[in-house]
């Protein structure tokens, strides 16, 4: 269900499901985004991989149900926590994964690593490790769009604590103000890092925050990958016809530590009481046992060898030349 | 590199700046200009007049008072292909604007792997005078200079104005332009066709052999009167204008540096940190030739800018302050001198008037 405000919308009644070739993708997508992640956490203690990794597992229907409507010409923007939407996008799980080992052949050639992923032939906008930063970056390429007259939707995804930046005020209100192309979608874990939203917000009411600015905002709160894809879809449309940005808060939950590959609900900073529902209600499991069993177990196998493919290209690729430490600080160098 | 001195039009610095984003505006349609109050009836002292009513509000806006924000939208229109002009009336408006022009402007080439460019101008003009204060009148040029990705320019006059602001807004990569808010009814001779100038090169001003001396913005033009003071004591200083801080042209200082064996760093800002120890620091490094080399630095008090005339007066290096230092350091065993401060007046701040 969604709900614009107060007024809540059962979704799945109005809006039309999937059909099975939609569904097929949307469960490779959720799986790829998983195993790929489970892949690293399995790979993180070699240290084979040098680099922070903050992973998405357990968000993954945000980016997916999302970034599954959307043109390949639209430009989205992920956050750190940007494996998801990296992949969503469809960025290369092998520049990716080379790219967490520090390889030459990484998607920015072991200058950024995790936290800087990009991808601008698919329009993958670059992440930052700096909570917000990438916000009012999106606006820009919204700007752009919009000035050569172009259908193209930006999207923006950004988490909880980045919604208490002072930049974020600022975004909503540019991008009311000039009508841009722009879905803002915070994806709300309710915790940044470890701190929980009950101790960083003086209310609950961020969409009603939000909406004073002029923007609608719809809230999705069970983390139903194709609830959040149809509204979406309804969504995105209406940027794309030029009515101005639009909000979404997706609830959602974060399965392991802020950083790193393990769980921490021995950490005390939150229960494991908590995830259960949420790992109840894996969109990942869900969307699998949607598809016929033969189905899944090919697209299962096709996952599995495109990340062995993956690590395996990680693992072969060379490092960077030493020369080129000192490439790229200017553009003309 | 030389000035033009013939056969050009006199035009003030204000306009010389107006002129070069017309110019560019008309070659490039991705260039648009945009910051608090760019559209409004003062233009940011003239210097974005007729823009709005020439290009248009699509390409010339107002924005809300959102520096980190509307940082963040220059960039991202930079990357996506435009050429973004961004305009803060103060430099110190640019403390707001810190972690967008640090933390992403800087370092997206590089940690995005060359995927993108951010062609971006940020123009900011320093204060100075009728009580501007702390807020109103800070030279932060040096925090730019210190971080790998931006390019540093600081024209000093009409001529330099024009052209690298021509050149700032066809450089690929984001560009921090000072300004200084006395200079903007200076005239120097500018061509009135687009024409650019090379960053990394400094200018020699004027000959010398008996001292260098290096000034930064404004201080240029103060220290060429302080030059004048000196000259009729026998004392031929070599002025020097480094025109981009990044990049810096040590070459040339240093160059001079060896001839002279003294060099004096006048900075319009402080010294702590400064652009001045830069300069200093690479001169230290690379003028030794077997002879030692004299070095001073001048620049703010190490305090707030008050905004009480007698006391805004001693905080800031002037050309008797200037030609005093100079005096001493080549003529170390020489009897106290001090010209006269009424013939050290300078024009451009007799002029200004407030309020601002």
């Amino acid at each position: 269900m969604g709900t614009r405000l107060t007024r809540r919308v059962a979704m799945s009644s109005v809006l039309p499901a999937p059909n099975p070739a939609d569904l097929e993708r949307i469960y490779r997508t959720l799986r790829l985004i998983r195993r790929v992640e489970e892949e690293i956490a399995r790979i993180y203690p070699t240290d084979k991989i040098k680099s922070p990794v903050h992973l998405s597992i357990g968000q993954e229907a945000v980016s997916v149900g999302i970034c599954d409507v959307l043109r390949s010409d639209d430009a989205v923007s992920p956050t750190y926590r940007g494996h998801a939407a990296f992949l969503a996008k469809g960025g290369s799980v092998r520049a990716m994964m080379a790219e967490l080992y520090g390889k030459a052949t990484g998607i920015t050639g072991g200058k950024g690593g995790s936290m800087h992923l990009i991808d601008m032939s698919h329009n993958l906008i670059g992440t930052s490790a700096v909570v917000g930063t990438t916000i009012p970056v999106a606006l820009g390429f919204a700007l752009a769009f919009k000035r050569a007259q172009t259908d193209r939707v930006v999207v923006t995804f950004f988490g909880d604590g980045a919604t208490e930046e002072g930049v974020f005020a600022e975004s909503l209100n540019f991008a009311s103000l000039h009508k841009l192309p722009v879905l803002f979608v915070c994806e709300n874990n309710y915790y940044a890092i470890h701190t929980p939203i009950t101790k960083r917000w003086a209310t609950q009411r961020l969409c009603e925050r939000v909406d004073t600015y002029g923007i609608p905002a719809y809230q999705i709160d069970n983390g139903d990958v194709i609830a959040l894809r149809a509204l979406a879809a309804d969504v995105i449309a209406r940027v794309r016809r030029g009515a101005g940005p639009i909000f979404l808060e997706c609830r959602t939950y974060r399965w392991r530590e802020h950083v790193g590959p393990n769980e921490d609900f021995d950490a005390g900073y939150r229960p494991r009481t908590e995830f259960v529902p949420w790992l109840e209600n894996d969109q990942v499991e869900r969307i699998g046992t949607m598809l016929a069993q033969q189905c899944r177990k090919e697209i299962d196998a096709g996952v599995e060898q495109e990340i062995a493919d993956a690590v395996e290209f990680a693992e072969s690729s060379p490092f960077p030349e030493i020369e080129t430490l000192y490439t790229d600080v200017y553009t003309d160098q | 590199m030389s000035i033009p001195t013939s056969n050009e039009r006199l035009l003030t610095y204000v306009d010389a700046l107006r002129e070069g984003v017309a110019q560019e505006m008309r070659r490039d349609p991705s260039v648009f200009l945009f910051g608090l109050d760019t559209d409004d009836h003062k233009a940011i002292q003239g210097s974005t007049r007729g823009l709005v009513e020439e290009f248009g509000p699509e390409r010339v806006f107002g924005t809300p008072l959102s520096e980190d924000a509307m940082t963040g939208v220059a960039i991202g229109a930079a990357m996506a292909g435009m050429r973004p002009i961004h305009v803060h009336i103060r430099m110190d408006f640019l403390m707001l604007a810190m972690n967008q022009l640090i933390n992403i402007a800087a370092k997206s080439r590089y940690m995005y792997g060359g995927q993108v460019k951010v062609p971006m101008v940020v123009r900011s003009m320093i204060g100075k005078s009728w009580g501007q204060g702390a807020q109103h009148s800070q030279g932060l040029h040096a925090m730019f200079m210190h971080v790998p990705g931006l390019k540093v320019v600081a024209p000093s006059n009409a001529y330099d104005a024009k052209g690298c602001l021509i050149t700032a807004i066809r450089d690929d990569n984001p560009v921090i332009f000072v300004e200084h808010r006395l200079l903007y009814f200076t005239k120097a001779y500018v061509p009135e066709e687009p024409f650019e100038i090379q960053f990394g090169q400094s200018r020699i001003c004027t000959r010398g052999d008996d001292i260098t001396i290096v000034g930064i913005s404004n201080m240029v033009i103060e220290s060429l009167r302080a030059r004048e003071l000196l000259s009729e004591n026998g004392i031929e200083a070599e002025v020097i204008d480094p025109v981009s801080l990044t990049p810096l042209d040590t070459d040339t200082i240093v160059k001079s540096v060896r001839r002279t064996g003294k060099l004096l760093v006048v900075d319009n800002g402080w010294t702590s940190c400064g652009a001045s120890a830069e300069i200093a620091a690479c001169v230290a490094e690379h003028a030794w030739n077997g002879e030692p080399v004299q070095i001073r630095r001048m620049g703010f008090a190490p305090t707030t800018c008050p905004t009480t005339p007698p006391l805004e007066q001693a905080f800031y290096p002037d050309p008797v302050k200037i030609a005093q230092t100079a005096y001493v350091m080549v003529r170390p065993n020489a009897a106290p001198w001090r010209p006269d401060p009424e013939r050290a007046k300078l024009t451009y701040q007799m002029k200004f008037r407030g309020p601002f």
